[in-house]
């Protein structure tokens, strides 16, 4: 290949290659940024800290209320970082650079998923020595077993936050679309996650909480696959 | 450059594409071959972003058919690694430098030392000093060059620019020349978009003038006469704006 000449031969990364392409690319610039990171996490702590303040001590144990609170902070922290994965596509418009690429629709998505699941295990990771903190949780076996269960609900929130992302961004009220379409199907994963969470801290054994874990795991498989070949229509004008 | 089944690089034919019930691009058959540079003038409106949109396979036809190479670009992702595009916007993520957004293309394209490829690309349009800077941090026409830099990084067959010659000052617009001259002996096709003739006509071997979506003009440049060709497109556009202001600067 001479100075200027065209290029015949390239060889364009497979779609997981680009998936991560994509995803370390979102990252660095979070990174720099900082902006959605700062703000889910700022909003995770002060959500944990009201929340323990609001009920009566005497009437509910914190460590009784501590499920409860930890999926509602997941739920709508995620949502702040989830909005940010598309934006900053929109603002010189990006994302034509990356559907003009030899790069297909679904490697996209899977790298925006890549990155908002990294994202938001960050801000998990911060969140749940927190709510350890303020609600005097056990510190051993069942916290990994907590943070087991974020991670598999993780999966399932992404991949509906992504594709709706997505779809919200080109939209005016963008901020207001993408809760309103993503929580009603976050419903099914935070219900079971709780669920699950509960048995967990509460001392149960594994098996009790099983089911619902399972119920998580059919939501990831189904919506991760469904989201995917769902996304291309997404893109289009 | 043909493909291997021997047809052209830019293949359209009978492209309609509708927004609502505006037809932006009216029945256009284009064929472009290896080496071609082709200059589309037009008013605002015209369907000239569409029509480019529609080669890059960012934008679906209503109706009618594109093919790049022997290929419909939409369905087959390995084969967009023969195109750049120059757009509107940058493109760029301004968190970035301008080195990581260039190598961030490099490597989404498969190019072989990305780094180097990316620098390459820099220095050719003069911009390589800022290599280590954000993007934000750079000025309109220096985020033009990157953006540039990051079109051309991997080469491309295919190149197509709208209106890439905005925000640019005279030292990055005469980069930008010598780079599509450049390309052009290369055998690499253009597709230049541009309301200025002037620019325009500089790189192109073949002229279009497009309006309501349609050809309505179309010339060999090698045998135009420049000037006759700026005031009949000066009519033109004057004749389909007919707005006071665009009267005035024609008399």
């Amino acid at each position: 290949m001479d100075d200027v000449g065209v290029r015949v031969t390239a060889r364009p990364p497979g779609t997981i290659a680009a998936a991560w392409l994509i995803a370390r690319k979102d990252l660095a610039i979070e990174f720099r940024t900082r902006t959605a990171f700062l703000s889910s996490l700022v909003f995770a702590v002060l959500a944990l800290c009201i929340l323990y303040f609001a009920w009566d001590e005497s009437v509910i144990a914190p460590a009784d209320r501590a499920p409860g609170v930890l999926w509602v902070v997941v739920a709508f922290s995620g949502l702040l970082g989830l909005q940010r994965s598309f934006s900053i596509e929109e603002h010189d418009r990006g994302i034509d650079a990356l559907l003009v690429a030899p790069t297909s629709r679904e490697a996209i998505y899977l790298g925006k998923a890549i990155g908002n699941l990294l994202f938001l295990c960050a801000v998990q990771a911060v969140t749940l020595p927190a709510l350890v903190l303020f609600y005097n949780l056990p510190v051993g076996q069942s916290l990994l077993a907590v943070a087991a269960i974020m991670l598999l609900a993780t999966i399932g929130i992404v991949a509906v936050g992504t594709l709706f992302s997505a779809m919200a961004v080109n939209t005016r009220m963008a901020e207001l679309l993408l809760p309103m379409l993503s929580l009603p199907f976050f419903v099914p994963v935070l219900l079971n996650a709780a669920q699950a969470t509960t048995r967990v801290l509460g001392g149960r054994p594994a098996s009790e909480a099983w089911p619902w874990l399972r119920i998580i795991i059919a939501f990831d498989i189904v919506f991760v696959v469904a989201c995917t070949m769902a996304f291309p229509y997404t893109l289009e004008e | 450059m043909l493909s291997p089944s021997g047809s052209p690089v830019v293949e359209a034919s009978g492209v309609c594409r509708t927004f609502g019930r505006r037809r932006a691009v009216d029945g256009v058959d284009l064929s472009l071959a290896a080496g071609e540079s082709l200059a589309l003038f037009g008013p605002n409106g015209a369907g000239k972003t569409t029509l480019l949109k529609l080669i890059a396979g960012l934008l679906a036809p209503t109706s009618g058919t594109v093919r790049v190479l022997g290929r419909a670009l939409r369905s087959e992702a390995a084969s967009r690694a023969s195109i750049g595009l120059i757009s509107h916007q940058s493109m760029l993520y301004r968190a970035l430098t301008a080195l990581e957004n260039v190598e961030f293309a490099a490597k989404l394209y498969g190019v072989d030392a990305p780094r180097d490829a990316a620098m390459g690309a820099l220095e050719r349009m003069r911009v390589a000093d800022r290599a280590r800077t954000p993007v934000r941090a750079l000025s309109r026409g220096l985020q033009q060059r990157v953006a540039i830099a990051r079109s051309i990084v991997h080469q491309p067959a295919l190149l197509l620019l709208d209106e890439p010659y905005t925000g640019l000052d005279a030292a990055g617009a005469a980069a930008l020349t010598d780079m599509l001259r450049e390309l052009r002996d290369a055998r690499a096709t253009l597709v230049l978009v541009t309301h200025n003739v002037d620019e325009g006509l500089a790189v192109a071997s073949r002229a279009i003038i497009m309006l309501d979506g349609r050809f309505v003009r179309e010339d060999d440049c090698a045998a135009l006469d420049a000037a006759a060709y700026r005031a009949a497109y000066r009519a033109m556009v004057v004749g389909e704006v007919a707005s006071p202001w665009t009267m005035s600067v024609s008399a």
